[in-house]
């Protein structure tokens, strides 16, 4: 059995790292009040809040936060015709927050992920780790065994080459989560109760070439180095496909990333995730998905992207070209897709006209 | 997977050893080795007999049985580290587990001894995943499963060719290293065991590894030997080399390779200074490797591990062969070493 870590009387971070240049960007469509529980380690940073669902109900913020808000109202008034881009009733929507956004690095949570306990029984602060993961660099040219070699008490280990022992800079660090893990329909239906209790004291960086499934529950990213690719898609409402908003991004993130010569971490910090979602209505949204996946991993998998693509954006669009090219024949949906990409990578250089290639 | 759940005949235990007394080793090993067969190959140089405990189904090889099967001209090959490759020639099991005689079974966070034996078997016996990365690492392990977005065509896996284990205490680190942080020691447990994707490559350490001999075994190949190679690990580098053969004909025949669990303790040894006033040729030619494995193509005719070591063989010796005479001789020692497993190996 697992369980979250009481915060209670932990004192306020005041010399919380980076708290000018990162924002917390949240999803939600209830309330905020598991902030509460986070008040020692974000209270000091600014907080996006991208509220999906009904705009006209107010969304409750535990005091002493410093945030913005956005509502859909907010985000077609802001975006006009490009807000078609930005899913609705979905937790997709969050990455409005990223383009808003005029921070360096965003810290992106769901609202309910709790603090986890460290094998010792100490709250573990989250955003200090991910911190600490994209400030030094990443190893995805050669897989190091002993895992994170920057790390405290770590290093290369006999054999790894020397030239290559510098890194790369890192671009996105994805957490884990302890209690319930993120888990597919059907995975969740066949073992309802399976909780991870196993916390793995490592961060690593994913190979190069290599795909993962990017969770978007406990993630951090360098804006100025990807976020332009960090769209989180078309879902919710209206939309063939639900709970594959991450998984796009993080395909598309770690392509360009691999183009880019970027790394990509995974592993610490935990958060504790509460709760598991229905696992009947997860299995209608992700449906599509699952027979979808077979075609999209292997488009992913072998998608290269060409020399004169050297920005985000570039890279972006390239792709958006190869799906529509590639993908359409899955489904229409992917026709639209692939538009959206396009849209969306217009709407953040609208919006963030100094990171313009 | 408990040591009951184990066939242990399907496993030998291949010890290279380097220094004549393996009394501590053996009795700490104990055990865990008890009820397997071991096989333990003296280093020729070594000049005295051998001590080893009772209590042990061991079979022992020293310079003559190794001239005798492979003939005098051939037996240098197994010199210092890897005498131990010897043992995987003359092996007709289907797993082999190897360690270092330096090391001694390590402790995990619960103080409970670590039976790296079985688990190195259980990573064997389970499929590898290097297609897709599973960030809940072990997706066959109790407690564990694939996550959200990961493919489900391939969620059989693949089979396992290697178990690469890790190291508490002094960790393998290259003398450079190690110089500089005397002081550093591994206390870090890392709970998991994850497949190194394809295409991925890696430092393969030889000081606690297993493998599945029927599947890869003429791929761990005895070859790269660098000039004053020595008795402590980080005056080589053969077992860096095996490795990025292994991995990149297991990545050609799609076998997986794993990482991580099972950890052991390993010992002082050796004086990282000392190594480091010796030039360390491994640095060199481990620069000259990379970016050859990286662009490294196998041919597809290549379909057994015997047709790719030789086709290796070939590249090693046309790409790297005139950078240093280290990579000739290795090709002509993988070369050999494939005539000398098919003859070994032959049915009867």
């Amino acid at each position: 059995m697992v369980e979250p870590a009481n915060t209670v009387g932990i004192p306020l971070n005041h010399t919380a790292l980076l708290k000018d240049e990162l924002d917390i960007v949240i999803p939600t469509i209830r309330n905020l009040d598991f902030l509460e529980m986070w008040r020692p380690f974000l209270q000091p940073y600014h907080l996006i809040i991208v509220q999906d669902g009904d705009p006209s109900k107010t969304i409750n913020v535990p005091e002493g936060f410093d945030y913005e808000l956005y509502n859909r109202n907010d985000i077609n008034r802001i975006l006009g015709p490009k807000a078609s881009c930005i899913s609705f009733k979905d937790s997709a929507c969050r990455c409005f927050g990223y383009m808003v956004s005029k921070k360096k690095y965003i810290f992106t949570i769901d609202d309910d992920c709790f603090v986890a306990k460290d094998p010792s029984g100490k709250a573990v602060n989250a955003l200090e780790q991910h911190i600490k993961n994209l400030l030094c660099p990443s190893s995805p040219l050669f897989f190091n065994t002993l895992y994170d070699p920057y790390r405290e008490g770590a290093d290369f280990v006999r054999g790894y080459p020397f030239s290559l022992r510098e890194g790369v800079s890192t671009a996105v660090s994805h957490g884990l989560w302890l209690n319930i893990p993120d888990y597919d329909a059907p995975t969740q239906l066949v073992k309802p109760k399976e909780r991870n209790t196993r916390y793995v004291d490592a961060v690593m960086t994913i190979p190069k070439g290599t795909l993962f499934p990017m969770c978007g529950m406990n993630l951090a990213f360098d804006r100025d180095l990807i976020g332009p690719a960090m769209y989180f898609g078309l879902m919710g409402d209206g939309q063939p496909i639900g709970r594959y908003d991450d998984m796009w991004a993080g395909w598309c993130v770690k392509v360009i990333c691999d183009h880019l010569g970027l790394g990509v971490k995974t592993g610490l910090p935990y958060i504790y995730h509460s709760k598991a979602s229905n696992p009947f209505v997860n299995l209608k949204k992700e449906y599509k998905g699952i027979f979808w996946q077979e075609d999209i991993i292997p488009f992913f998998q072998s998608a290269k992207l060409s020399k004169e693509a050297v920005t985000v954006q570039q890279c972006y669009i390239e792709l958006s070209k190869m799906v529509k090219e590639k993908l359409s024949a899955i489904d229409p949906y992917f026709d639209k897709l692939a538009d959206a990409m396009v849209t969306w990578i217009e709407a953040w250089d609208e919006l963030n006209p100094a990171t313009k290639a | 997977m408990s040591s009951s759940e184990i066939n242990k005949n399907e496993v030998d235990i291949v010890i290279g050893a380097l220094n004549a007394d393996l009394t501590q080793f053996l009795n700490s090993w104990r055990p865990f080795f008890t009820g397997f067969h071991l096989i333990i190959v003296k280093d020729p140089e070594l000049k005295e007999d051998l001590n080893i405990p009772e209590g042990f189904d061991v079979d022992i090889y020293s310079k003559p049985d190794m001239e005798k099967v492979v003939g005098a001209s051939n037996a240098t090959m197994f010199s210092g580290y890897s005498c131990r490759y010897f043992g995987y020639l003359v092996s007709k099991k289907k797993y082999i587990v190897s360690i270092d005689d330096d090391c001694v079974p390590a402790k995990d966070p619960k103080g409970l001894l670590v039976d790296a034996v079985s688990q190195h078997v259980s990573n064997l016996e389970n499929p590898a995943t290097p297609l897709f990365f599973n960030t809940l690492y072990d997706p066959y392990c109790e407690g564990a499963d694939f996550v959200r977005g990961y493919p489900f065509s391939l969620r059989s896996g693949v089979p396992c060719a290697a178990s690469c284990g890790l190291w508490l205490n002094l960790a393998d680190l290259d003398a450079p290293t190690q110089a500089l942080k005397t002081e550093q020691r591994n206390t870090s447990y890392v709970d998991a065991v994850m497949t190194v994707p394809l295409k991925a490559m890696l430092p393969v350490s030889g000081i606690n590894i297993a493998f599945n001999r029927e599947l890869v075994g003429p791929a761990l190949v005895p070859a790269l030997r660098i000039a004053g190679e020595g008795k402590v690990r980080w005056e080589t580098l053969e077992d860096v080399w095996c490795g990025m053969c292994l991995k990149h004909i297991s990545d050609h025949l799609g076998y997986g390779v794993k990482t991580g669990l099972p950890y052991v303790w390993r010992n002082e040894r050796g004086d990282a200074v000392e190594s480091l006033r010796k030039k360390w040729e491994g640095m060199k030619l481990m620069e000259k490797s990379v970016p050859f494995f990286d662009s490294l193509k196998l041919p597809e005719s290549a379909r057994t591990v015997e047709d790719c070591v030789v086709e290796l063989a070939k590249a090693v010796k046309e790409q790297l062969g005139s950078d240093d005479p280290a990579f000739t001789q290795a090709a002509d020692a993988m070369v050999k070493w494939v005539q000398l497993w098919k003859s070994v190996n032959s049915s009867g």
